[in-house]
């Protein structure tokens, strides 16, 4: 039966969020924006509400409930909070849910503990390389088996750094095929730059280069049979649209509230077409969106392979989100334009969909 | 209750069926009726017809509810959307009778639908010359005389007016005032049977597309009907009737909440036909779209189409969701608006796209590309324009009354 009703759970996890990302994450966006900082004790937090763990098997002290939907629909409630710190709160996912899809006995026995116990422990996935011509299918990067190692050559952008990091886990390809391995941070070899991009302030984010860099065969993400980096790839894709829609949420009511208390002539500015329009074409977007990136989610979810899905939604979710974080700075104008007003930061961060992958995974 | 994107097994049922009508019965007519406007397609009407009495419980048991109603309506416009509108059926009036109407008058009006008999149409009159959405401005009066109605006054952009005005059994929902003093208090709804005397059929509008659809003027003089033909109550308020439960208005109204989702459906059939024509064509060309393929390689082409898929997507899942809430008896008003706000310019671009991407095919009245991109567009039109229905979403996500925001 086709419905669009989260399950009860779900609503209540929905819930247990956004009122999180309200009142946590929204009052320390503009400040981790300015800093450059992820807040520390918010990730604690949000860590304790068990998002990812939730999802992990229960044999390695996860909730065993696992769901791309949900997974969606918490990436649009964080995200709808502030993307950098929802983000990093996601950070785990990025190794957690690889190495539960694909991971070894072994891999899963010194992983997925680490992301359920008492602490937040940030993960890593670094799939983006610095060229225009990245292909996330198809990294440059390469891994090339000597012995019992595997040797890693090329850069790549855009990779999760924060603090507390030990491993990242590095896409490359051997004879071809994307495979993803395990690169302690202090890897000879290995080198990390600190980042500074347009948006996503608040989240450390490093360029990497690899030259040469050996790990043994056993960091290989699910051993001699690999893993379905593909299937990672679009997971990412669909977490993506889903924040692309918490930030274009975040904008919308942004636009929406301003326009109603903003006076010109007498009148609140959202008593005007022009105005009243615009808002409205926002939120038929975004709910449009974030259909999308339910289907993809759920065709995940049944197991099937969601390319096509997790395309068009990312597709559509990116253009919403730059388009209505866009609108709302307009609505707001020249006080849009100041970095007193979070239109600014939204337009800033939604801009980087376009170029992001797997920043966290469903 | 679960999100789930799986159709319930009748709905593929349904879809299959209505899909090999819109193949076999529509697309080989489709051409001719659009050329030899306002004909009378009778071997679709009949076999329509004859479906709707043999076959009309086919695909009962689980379904989708609305959605399969959706569904059905995408299949059979993906066929032709001006054939879709000459089915006989009590379309627009038959939703005004099943929204404000009596128990009584429900099986008066409708019954005859599922008889035997002559193909029968309904419609519904709501926009003159001088009032469209804005149907508080309407000019056409009614005044009881005795135990009769008397309505006059002129009914134009009447879908299925000849049908519904001309066949035996069949009849047409016409919005009047009772009271012109009440503003939208005032408004009533009338069922005229077909062949009344003083209604009167002038004329058929010829158009940009649907021309085989009869979208009809039709003037009312000194036109009576049985007092019991209004549908609602007789009593005028003159306060906000949105606000105060007036069956007569707010029913009339409450169709639009349950006609949009289906336009909306109608709108994706035919932005479908384009998109599906089109890749059939690039395929045959050899140009495939590639979803795995990074920006910088994906052709002008390419970028297009995915973006019409992703664009008739969200304007299917919009009207999906708008179906469901009905189902789940939820209030939709907002959300039918949303999805026939999106999908009639949603269609709208995509054919209008897909004629621009195939050239000289897409332009050439050989081939039904060009129509369906006249076809489309008066998806952003009828049932409410592309404007109206943002002034009702705008209206209600900032909480403004019709007052505060015009």
């Amino acid at each position: 039966m086709i419905d669009f009703e989260p399950t009860e759970e779900q609503q209540l996890i929905v819930d247990t969020v956004r009122q999180f990302a309200a009142n946590e994450i929204r009052k320390e966006a503009r400040d981790a924006d300015e800093a450059c900082r992820l807040p520390a004790g918010v990730l604690q937090q949000a860590h304790e509400l068990g998002l990812t763990s939730n999802a992990l098997p229960e044999a390695y002290g996860g909730g065993g409930s696992r769901s791309a939907v949900t997974g969606a629909l918490i990436a649009e409630e964080l995200a709808y909070g502030d993307l950098s710190i929802a983000l990093g709160v996601l950070s785990p996912t990025l190794i957690a849910l690889p190495v539960s899809d694909f991971g070894t006995e072994e891999q899963r026995k010194k992983w997925l503990p680490r992301f359920t116990g008492d602490r937040f422990a940030p993960g890593s996935l670094a799939l983006v390389e610095p060229s225009y011509r990245a292909d996330a299918f198809r990294p440059t990067t390469t891994a090339r088996r000597e012995g019992a190692e595997y040797v890693l050559d090329g850069a790549k952008c855009l990779v999760p750094w924060q603090d507390g990091l030990q491993e990242v886990l590095v896409v490359a390809s051997e004879a071809g095929t994307a495979q993803a391995f395990f690169v302690p941070i202090a890897a000879p070899g290995l080198s990390a730059e600190r980042e500074k991009n347009l948006g996503l302030h608040a989240l450390p984010t490093a360029e990497l280069r690899l030259s040469g860099v050996r790990v043994p065969a056993s960091a290989k993400l699910g051993g001699d049979a690999g893993a379905d980096v593909r299937a990672l790839v679009n997971r990412g894709r669909v977490a993506l649209a889903a924040a692309a829609v918490g930030v274009a949420r975040a904008s919308f009511e942004l636009a929406r509230d301003y326009a109603k208390e903003r006076q010109t002539f007498g009148a609140p500015i959202a008593t005007r077409q022009s105005i009243a329009f615009k808002i409205a074409d926002m939120a038929i977007e975004i709910d449009g969106a974030r259909l999308l990136a339910w289907e993809a989610a759920w065709l995940l979810d049944q197991g099937k392979d969601a390319t096509r899905e997790a395309a068009l939604a990312k597709h559509q979710a990116q253009r919403v989100s730059l388009e209505v974080a866009d609108g709302a700075v307009q609505v707001f104008g020249g006080h849009g334009y100041t970095r007193e007003y979070l239109p600014e930061m939204h337009l800033r961060n939604a801009r980087g969909f376009a170029t992001f992958e797997a920043l966290s995974l469903v | 209750m679960t999100i789930s994107f799986e159709p319930a097994e009748n709905t593929t049922k349904a879809k299959a069926f209505f899909h090999q009508v819109a193949r076999e019965q529509m697309r080989p007519i489709s051409r001719k009726y659009d050329e030899q406007e306002h004909e009378m397609p009778w071997e679709f009407v009949r076999f329509m017809w004859d479906r709707g009495r043999h076959q009309g419980g086919s695909f009962e048991g689980p379904n989708d509810g609305f959605v399969q109603v959706c569904v059905q309506a995408e299949e059979l416009c993906w066929g032709d959307a001006g054939l879709y509108l000459r089915i006989p059926s009590p379309a627009l009036g038959g939703s005004a009778v099943a929204a404000a109407g009596t128990n009584d008058q429900k099986i008066k009006f409708l019954s005859p639908f599922r008889g035997d008999g002559e193909p029968k149409w309904g419609a519904m009159a709501i926009t003159e010359p001088n009032a469209g959405s804005d149907a508080a401005a309407i000019q056409t009066t009614a005044q009881l005389d005795g135990d009769e109605w008397v309505l006059n006054g002129t009914k134009i952009f009447c879908t299925a007016g000849e049908g519904a005005s001309t066949y035996p059994g069949g009849f047409v929902v016409v919005w009047a005032t009772v009271d012109k003093s009440a503003g939208r208090g005032g408004i009533k709804s009338f069922v005229v049977p077909a062949g009344t005397p003083g209604m009167k059929l002038v004329g058929l509008e010829k158009k940009l597309g649907i021309r085989v659809s009869d979208t009809a003027t039709l003037v009312l003089e000194n036109c009576r009907v049985p007092k019991e033909n209004l549908l609602g109550s007789a009593e005028v308020k003159k306060a906000d009737p949105t606000k105060t439960g007036d069956k007569g208005f707010k029913g009339a109204m409450a169709t639009f909440d349950a006609s949009r989702p289906i336009v909306a459906a109608m709108a994706v059939g035919v932005g479908r036909a384009a998109l599906d024509f089109l890749k059939e064509e690039l395929a045959r060309q050899g140009v495939t779209i590639r979803y795995d393929a990074p920006l910088h390689e994906r052709t002008q082409v390419e970028r297009d189409v995915i973006d019409m898929e992703a664009e008739l997507q969200a304007a299917r899942l919009l009207t999906w969701r708008a179906a469901k809430m009905m189902d789940h008896g939820k209030r939709n008003n907002l959300e039918a608006s949303m999805a026939k706000a999106k999908a009639g310019l949603a269609v709208t671009k995509i054919t209008q796209k897909a004629v621009e991407v195939l050239g000289p095919l897409g332009y050439s009245r050989k081939l039904l590309l060009e129509k369906w991109m006249r076809d489309a567009k008066i998806n952003d039109i009828y049932e409410g324009t592309q404007q109206i229905n943002q002034l009702i979403v705008a209206r209600r996500i900032l909480d403004y009354s019709s007052s505060l925001l015009r």
